[in-house]
């Protein structure tokens, strides 16, 4: 196996045609590298939104001696559950990079608590997605973190 | 400015948390009284293949702003705890398969908020690769 995550042009000429199926195609897109050490999973998704989960472990802890996550990893969480977002109400696979991600903290998560991240697409242009998503635990309505950001499709090579 | 001996950046090291640790960040040297943060490339902070993930690359930054705002605030003996409001992160290039250096500057560190931008770079320092504007509150620390 692989610790390398497929590389974009080649997953665009593989599913060329297909339909970006998120449930599918999420362990092939969260499994390895940064996004398989953090340990993202599946969740959830809709026409235009992605959630995906992240359990809480030791190594993302963001202050010593407290058990909240770091920010890193929550950024990790919404770069890529929003970019699902993008392909899912594209309904296919296009290379992308993220322009600019901002992030809100509303609140620390709680310890030892998944994560949720769900990413919306809100607008599809020929060259940029625009994106904005929420972090949370228990409940949408009490988010750790609001986010925004911008991606540019890649042009093939 | 002269650079400190080892243990300034022991003492930095001393305070990166685990999810720092474990994506390899360590102090790797102090320009102008901040630490300049690094981690090596390795599959922990890979994106695709051959190059950094956003998110491993936001987290270096923020962790650099908040080293940065750390270090300030020592120097004035400010003790405070730092709460992030938020950080924008805009990302200009690729970050490939080699080192990463990442710097926060203080614009305004006040009472209750410090202002941080932090820029990353890789083997060319006159071509960043990502930068972030932070908004960190500070509470007042009571012992």
């Amino acid at each position: 196996m692989t610790t390398a995550p497929p590389h974009p042009f080649d997953l665009a000429r593989m599913l060329a045609g297909q339909k970006f199926d998120p449930s599918a195609l999420a362990s092939m897109l969260t499994n390895l590298g940064h996004s398989g050490w953090l340990g993202m999973q599946y969740h959830a998704h809709g026409d235009d939104w992605v959630e995906l989960a992240l359990p809480w472990r030791e190594e993302l802890v963001g202050i010593v001696g407290d058990g909240t996550l770091a920010s890193g990893p929550i950024i990790s969480l919404m770069d890529n559950a929003t970019s699902m977002g993008v392909w899912t109400r594209r309904g296919s696979f296009a290379p992308q990079v993220t322009l600019d991600l901002r992030v809100d903290y509303m609140r620390a998560a709680v310890p030892r608590k998944t994560l949720i991240g769900r990413g919306e697409c809100y607008k599809l242009t020929r060259s940029i997605a625009f994106v904005r998503g929420i972090a949370y635990q228990d409940d949408p309505e009490d988010p750790v973190a609001h986010v925004a950001g911008t991606f540019i499709t890649m042009v093939g090579q | 400015m002269t650079i400190p001996s080892g243990p300034a950046l022991a003492a930095i090291d001393d305070l990166l948390p685990p999810y720092a640790r474990e994506l390899g960040m360590i102090a790797e040297r102090i320009e102008d009284g901040l630490p300049v943060l690094a981690y090596d490339f390795s599959n922990r902070v890979q994106g695709r293949p051959g190059y950094l993930h956003g998110g491993a690359l936001s987290g270096l930054l923020e962790m650099a702003a908040i080293a940065a705002l750390r270090s300030d605030l020592a120097r004035r003996g400010v003790v405070a705890r730092l709460k992030p409001v938020n950080i924008a992160v805009e990302f200009m290039r690729g970050g490939t398969s080699q080192r990463t250096y990442a710097l926060g500057r203080i614009t305004r560190a006040g009472r209750r908020m410090a202002n941080v931008v932090a820029e990353a770079w890789q083997d060319d320092r006159t071509k960043p690769i990502a930068t972030a504007l932070m908004n960190i509150l500070l509470v007042p620390e009571r012992d």
